[in-house]
């Protein structure tokens, strides 16, 4: 599907730019423009193709649907699975966070929704795709919907509704079944100008993101000899994931940012692993998720939901290096 | 009129915000806007997803931003 954007590149480049071939500049330019044409491509294509699912399963129907059904466990899957598919922004999760709690959903398949959210996302799987190929790409997804079912399943046996603030347990307690969600009409053809226009808001969003991202991860690539950090983090050095992991929990970035750096330390000898989990670590626990969620659970509560997802974090990374 | 702009004080808010200005501005129309960023507020109007622009305590865009052409529209609808 893409040879045409490596011939596109190499012809902007060598023949056009008149770099010569083999430089490390020409490896590096070569690299970017290549990486940039593809996942932009792959961008559009993901967010429109989930922002169409997006308008048939709007966020309302889906806390409606877990709230009304009684579903025998399965609500953890759901809800995991409503969370990759859904659209994730920050600023969303309190609302969210509370909109379910209202609906009389558990609280455990709350928080299966709102683990795989940032986890699982249109950009991510657009970049993985582009970065690493389909087979990899499928692996996270699925293990990010995993992840989000066994640590909603355990924060939900712990017991913890007596941690969240008391304003939230208020509302616990007047929680009801929601009803109907009034769906929009909309034919197809309707839906079509909308669902373009959102996804690209959302390439417009991280634009910058992923150029800044490739520009770097361009740059390491030309540079950094191959091999280079196999002598620091192996797959045989049993603490590289949870070093990787706890290093990642702090930073803050989105998927386009950091995905093409991770690309380059694969490329250079950091098992797909390792890398995965530090990204996952990135985009799925961060300090200011931690300060919104402060609204809704009290900090012992946020420890433990970061602790217990950090924990199987790092437990996926190892699989990840025992499978790939 | 009466127009809302609820939202956490994320960067998509204040687009929204901003945007309800100027549409009102180009439009000329006068109206009491009020921007509700405290959560417990937010929650009495059962929403899920933000920024919500609501219009005479009606949703009117929900969980994106509203650009300036669609609230003009609904301003002299």
């Amino acid at each position: 599907m893409f040879t045409w954007t490596q011939k596109l590149a190499d012809w902007l480049v060598y023949s056009i730019l008149g770099i010569p071939y083999g430089s490390k500049l020409g490896d590096a330019l070569d690299f970017f423009i290549l990486d940039t044409i593809k996942i932009l491509i792959l961008l559009f294509l993901i967010t429109s193709i989930m922002g169409l699912v997006n308008s048939y399963f709007p966020v309302d129907k889906i806390r409606n649907f877990l709230s009304r059904n009684k579903l025998f466990g399965l609500e953890y899957l759901f809800a995991s699975t409503f969370g990759a598919i859904t659209p994730f922004c920050s600023c969303s999760s309190v609302p969210l966070f509370i909109g379910f709690v209202k609906g009389g959903i558990p609280l455990g398949v709350t928080f299966a929704f709102l683990i795989t959210s940032p986890l699982v996302n249109e950009v991510a799987v657009a970049m993985f795709i582009g970065l690493f190929g389909l087979k990899p790409t499928l692996i996270y997804v699925s293990s990010g919907i995993i992840l989000g079912m066994i640590g909603g399943g355990i924060l939900g046996k712990l017991k913890l509704e007596k941690y969240l603030t008391p304003w939230v347990r208020g509302i616990l307690k007047n929680a009801e079944k929601e009803g109907g969600f009034e769906e929009e009409k909309k034919s197809f053809l309707q839906r079509i100008p909308e669902v373009f226009k959102e996804a690209m808001g959302i390439i417009k969003g991280v634009f910058w993101y992923i150029i800044i991202g490739i520009g770097i991860g361009a740059g390491m690539h030309g540079f950094i000899p191959t091999g280079f950090f196999e002598a620091y983090i192996s797959k045989e050095n049993p603490l590289a994931v949870p070093i990787a992991v706890l290093l990642g929990v702090p930073m803050y970035s989105n998927a386009a940012g950091v995905l093409p750096i991770i690309q380059v330390f694969v490329q250079k000898g950091i098992p797909i692993g390792t890398a995965i989990a530090f990204m996952m670590a990135v985009v799925g626990l961060s300090i200011p998720e931690a300060t919104l969620l402060k609204k809704v659970m009290t900090w012992k509560l946020i420890a433990i939901f970061f602790s217990v997802i950090t924990i199987f974090i790092i437990i996926s990374g190892y699989m990840f290096n025992l499978i790939l | 009129m009466d127009i809302k702009v609820l939202g956490p004080g994320c960067p998509k808010c204040k687009t929204t915000y901003n945007n309800v200005l100027e549409a009102l501005k180009q439009t000329g129309t006068q109206a009491i806007v009020t921007k509700i960023e405290d959560i417990e507020e937010m929650m009495k109007y059962n929403i899920l997803t933000t920024p919500v622009l609501m219009i005479d305590d009606v949703i009117k865009v929900k969980g994106r931003v509203a650009d300036i052409k669609e609230i003009k529209a609904f301003l002299t609808a």
